[in-house]
């Protein structure tokens, strides 16, 4: 019973100090590698490559597989499903309590004139943030960087089908304003099967 | 199913967090679509505000934008159910993969189409910062802050807590010395 604490704790001090983002758990993953039995550095890269290879948000992905093996190991597969369920609300919980306070705060101070100055030059810098996000999606999906520091040749940096779907996604997405999301994603899965990306 | 009841709420988000691959900015183009276009709950701005807060506090950020967006809907109880809905597929694929389908990311097509989804989300993310571009990005002080953000970001890999901060900063200082603009936010 005890390990289902310890895993709630490890995991809400993730949640609680972990600032900007699903990556940003990683560092309190590789420190309870370290520090317990529930998972090696090894099972950590596997769950990096689950966790991008599913919908949903990385640290969630993490906290539910870590939380699983961690609980297996202590009681079968329901103990795995309580586990995975510990560390999954303990990562959120700090989330959903800080952010409550901050919306009730903005929501009090929504007419201040500091707020309304404060966010006047956030949004153009939390834009940038988000294109400089982009950016490196953009080079994991386009370019292959690996490659081309292995060859040295530059038509190798170039992932020439993976762009050309790029261009002809995006140009789509913009005729076709009304279409969902995922509607563009199921066609770029088929197609990257189809080319081998 | 009452709109914008709970119920809504949790499966709205469930909907934004099954069908989003990658971190918090992979999710922009579902909450434009879902929350922005479908329902409006929330305007192009406010996203924007709701991912500057939620870069400087802790936690997921897809977790802070989803807990913002349901407690502006429905107070506390509604920022419990967009957060468990944004969750809750992560959750259930997760665990079933642990269970059974150990190497489940090893499986060649299963690589390449995550390969053509990448370029997808790729195609998406730009699609979705030329539309937050129309909104956040006003005026000569926009333009002059979002390349020096941008640059600083890209090269030098500023942590965006600093970003935030010092964003928050400038704002204060613009407001209080150059009372002359109109006010930016409505």
């Amino acid at each position: 019973m005890q390990i289902f604490f310890l895993l709630f704790y490890e995991f809400f001090k993730a949640g609680l100090f972990a600032i900007g983002g699903g990556l940003a758990t990683l560092p309190f993953l590789y420190e309870m590698a370290e520090k317990y039995t529930w998972f090696d550095v090894e099972i950590l890269s596997d769950m990096i490559a689950i966790s991008e290879s599913t919908p949903g948000p990385l640290g969630v992905n993490m906290a539910t597989y870590a939380g699983y093996n961690c609980g297996h190991q202590a009681g079968g597969f329901l103990g795995g499903l309580l586990g995975a369920l510990v560390a999954t609300v303990g990562l959120i919980l700090p989330s959903i309590i800080i952010i409550i306070i901050v919306a009730n705060f903005l929501k009090k101070f929504q007419e201040n004139k500091l707020v309304n100055d404060a966010f006047y030059t956030l949004r153009p810098a939390v834009t940038a943030l988000i294109a400089a996000a982009c950016f490196s999606i953009l080079q994991v999906a386009l370019l292959n960087l690996p490659g081309f520091q292995a060859s040295g040749n530059l038509l190798t940096l170039f992932n020439l089908p993976a762009i050309l779907l790029f261009a002809v996604l995006f140009f789509a997405m913009r005729m076709w304003k009304k279409l969902h999301p995922i509607v563009f994603i199921a066609v770029a899965a088929v197609m990257g099967i189809l080319l081998r990306l | 199913m009452k709109k914008g009841g709970y119920l809504d709420l949790f499966l709205t988000f469930a909907r934004i967090g099954g069908l989003t691959f990658g971190g918090g900015y992979a999710m922009l183009p579902m909450l434009q679509k879902e929350v922005v276009e479908n329902r409006g709950w929330a305007t192009e701005e406010e996203l924007l505000d709701y991912y500057a807060v939620g870069q400087c506090t802790p936690g997921i950020i897809a977790v802070n934008v989803a807990t913002f967006i349901g407690h502006k809907e429905k107070g506390i109880l509604g920022g419990i159910c967009a957060t468990l809905g944004v969750v809750a597929p992560s959750f259930f694929i997760i665990l079933v993969l642990a269970a059974f389908i150990r190497n489940f990311a090893d499986n060649i097509y299963v690589a390449h189409a995550l390969a053509g989804i990448r370029v997808a989300v790729a195609a998406l993310v730009v699609d979705a910062v030329i539309k937050l571009w129309k909104k956040g990005v006003k005026d000569l002080l926009g333009i002059l802050l979002f390349i020096l953000v941008f640059v600083l970001s890209v090269a030098f890999s500023l942590s965006p807590i600093w970003v935030v901060l010092g964003a928050i900063l400038l704002g204060l200082f613009y407001g209080r010395f150059v009372p002359s603009r109109k006010s930016g936010v409505k």
